[in-house]
């Protein structure tokens, strides 16, 4: 096992540089001049000079790239061109809200999934199979600031049973907080909920046909108990593959959801900082989304090589 | 070697699998009923021009926020009086083409990269796939929207870059069935018989490719759709007073309190454009692979 998690290390290795590399280049291959954005009004040749010697956009691609990732290292993102607050100050503080929405989002989309999934697949071909069915489809079709203006519309507006836009933290006020973010992570986990549903119900199908379910049948254990104590918890291995994919993407979501509640969070904040060309911040942001991304994907090939002993190490 | 042709004729039924796709239509409801709503959705964009009763452009502040089902607006009016039903027709317009180039360039480069990596192995294949891993390791809006702001909101910057978000798919799908393929007898009689890289390519390994890129394509387009309209909700695609779908919703979730329909006429519009494409997919998936169909 420690084997597998070094190569898969090194094979992360040269896809992090890539990344890196790619997230440098997103700020060079933008139009016009950073030091324009600073400087505004005054643009002396003076100040333009000033500021590119400070920036090191006057030293090669290479070396400005060095250095780059010698101040990431070091925990110095740089700076928000328009707040001037650290970047890195400013992705940390809006990560809470984010985190808070992403893990109220994945509770919903697992509360539905789980048990829709498992009736989809015991009762394989049924109406509820083929409504189920539908639902995936339906749900990966709806975009989710979609979802979040019809819930807004329906919850918020004509109801006025939810609260709309907000945040107010869990340890502030736990139910009040509950409140805020429930509406959002039902825009943002619906998506995730019809895939995850999906995996479930072609798990399950699977897991259901193996030998060892027929021999618990034979035993005499009933029809429930078959297929949630045997056959559930082997099915969901598959689902924990796609789960940890959805947390280390939750920021992607989160740019769209953000934006329709309202809600400060990191996606919030990227949005903002493309319309206001605040670059220092969008590369923050990318570069955490990609590197988060990147972290799930290994630890759910580490979990799942845990949890199916049939996966080679080698 | 003196029966590497025959080997080549026995396996030329592999080439004939295009034809699947279009056999499939014909024989499963589901892509049959997939395929029905794409033609519906083509045929909106493409007479739109003709079908819709008014300019999608012409502002009338006197009908502004009328409700749908009056008369001469079946959709109502937005809050510059212009026609809802015709500005959704025309969105089909923006959504379409923009989903097809989107497509067009992942495929033309995803395809390449695949091509390339399978066919050549070795070095080749060692950095491409380094260089499309680099790019997955992005979450596609994230890539998208980062792209879209280093060269600037507008249609076109988001075609180019939900296309560099599509290589990754059709790249690793391309690959791995070259993969496949280059192994197998018709494509050693062929190599053995002097056929050179570039007719080993074009005559027999992409034939063999189309069935799993169509299904391919058809998911892709849904994702298009979904990200351009992502990106124009977001203020990074279509610009007003384009009508777009993503960038209709932008403008009508302002009004969402008294106008609710502003924004749900056109996220409906997306919703079925994107639910055509990948229930076409889905459908095609299934019947196409072995070991789904029931």
């Amino acid at each position: 096992m420690t084997a597998y998690v070094l190569r898969r290390l090194l094979l992360m290795a040269p896809v992090a540089f890539l990344v890196t590399v790619g997230v440098f280049m997103l700020i060079h291959l933008s139009p016009g001049d950073p030091a324009l954005i600073i400087l505004g009004e005054d643009r002396s040749p003076q100040a333009i000079a000033a500021i590119h010697q400070q920036l090191g956009l006057d030293k090669p691609l290479y070396v400005q790239y060095a250095i780059w990732v010698n101040h990431l290292v070091h925990g110095d993102w740089g700076r928000s061109i328009t707040t001037h607050e650290p970047v890195a100050q400013a992705i940390v503080e809006r990560l809470p809200a984010t985190l808070e929405l992403g893990i109220v989002a994945l509770v919903w989309s697992l509360l539905v999934a789980i048990p829709l999934g498992t009736i989809a697949a015991v009762r394989r071909g049924s109406l509820t199979d083929q409504l189920a069915t539908g639902f995936t489809v339906a749900g990966v079709s709806i975009p989710n600031f979609f979802i979040g203006i019809v819930l807004i519309f329906l919850m918020s507006v004509t109801l006025r049973w939810f609260p709309f836009g907000g945040y107010v933290p869990f340890t502030t006020d736990p139910l009040e907080s509950l409140r805020h973010v429930l509406l959002p992570a039902i825009a943002l986990g619906t998506a995730g909920a019809a895939i995850n549903m999906r995996f479930t119900r072609s798990s399950m199908i699977e897991v259901l046909n193996q030998d060892f379910v027929r021999t618990a049948r034979a035993k005499g254990a009933g029809g429930r108990r078959v297929v949630f104590i045997h056959a559930l918890k082997n099915a969901l291995i598959p689902v924990v593959t796609i789960v940890g994919l959805q947390i280390g993407g939750v920021i992607e979501g989160a740019v769209v959801t953000e934006t329709v509640f309202t809600w400060p969070g990191v996606g919030r904040l990227a949005v903002e900082s493309i319309f206001n060309r605040d670059y220092t911040v969008v590369q923050g942001i990318v570069l955490v989304a990609a590197f988060s991304y990147m972290v799930a994907n290994l630890l759910v090939d580490l979990a799942y090589a845990w949890l199916d002993p049939r996966i080679s190490y080698a | 070697m003196s029966n590497a042709p025959a080997i080549v004729a026995a396996q030329t039924p592999t080439q004939r699998t295009p034809l699947a796709v279009l056999s499939v239509v014909r024989t499963h409801r589901r892509v049959a009923a997939a395929a029905a709503l794409l033609a519906i959705l083509f045929l909106v964009a493409l007479l739109a021009p003709i079908i819709s009763p008014h300019d999608p452009l012409a502002v009338s502040a006197d009908n502004a926020y009328l409700p749908p089902l009056r008369p001469g607006h079946l959709l109502g009016t937005d809050e510059l009086g212009r026609d809802l039903f015709s500005r959704v027709l025309w969105g089909a317009r923006v959504s379409l083409p923009v989903a097809f180039v989107a497509v067009g360039v992942g495929l033309v480069g995803g395809g390449l990269i695949g091509l390339v990596s399978g066919y050549a192995g070795g070095i080749a294949d060692l950095l491409l796939m380094r260089v499309v891993d680099a790019l997955l390791a992005f979450p596609g809006l994230i890539l998208a929207i980062g792209i879209v702001a280093a060269l600037g909101p507008g249609l076109r910057n988001a075609m180019i870059a939900i296309g560099i978000v599509a290589i990754p798919a059709y790249a690793r799908l391309v690959r791995g069935v070259v993969l496949q393929l280059k192994h197998q007898d018709f494509i050693i009689a062929t190599r053995s018989i002097g056929a050179s890289p570039l007719r080993i390519v074009l005559k027999h390994l992409i034939p063999n490719l189309l069935n799993p890129i169509i299904v391919q394509i058809s998911l892709s387009a849904g994702f298009a759709i979904l990200a351009e309209a992502t990106l124009s909700f977001l203020g990074l695609g279509a610009q007003v007073p384009t009508p777009d779908w993503g960038q209709m919703i932008n403008v009508g979730g302002a009004f969402l309190v008294n106008d609710p329909w502003l924004a749900i006429v056109p996220g409906a519009a997306i919703s079925i454009a994107v639910f055509s494409f990948n229930l076409l997919g889905d459908a095609l998936r299934d019947a196409l692979d072995p070991r789904l169909r029931g």
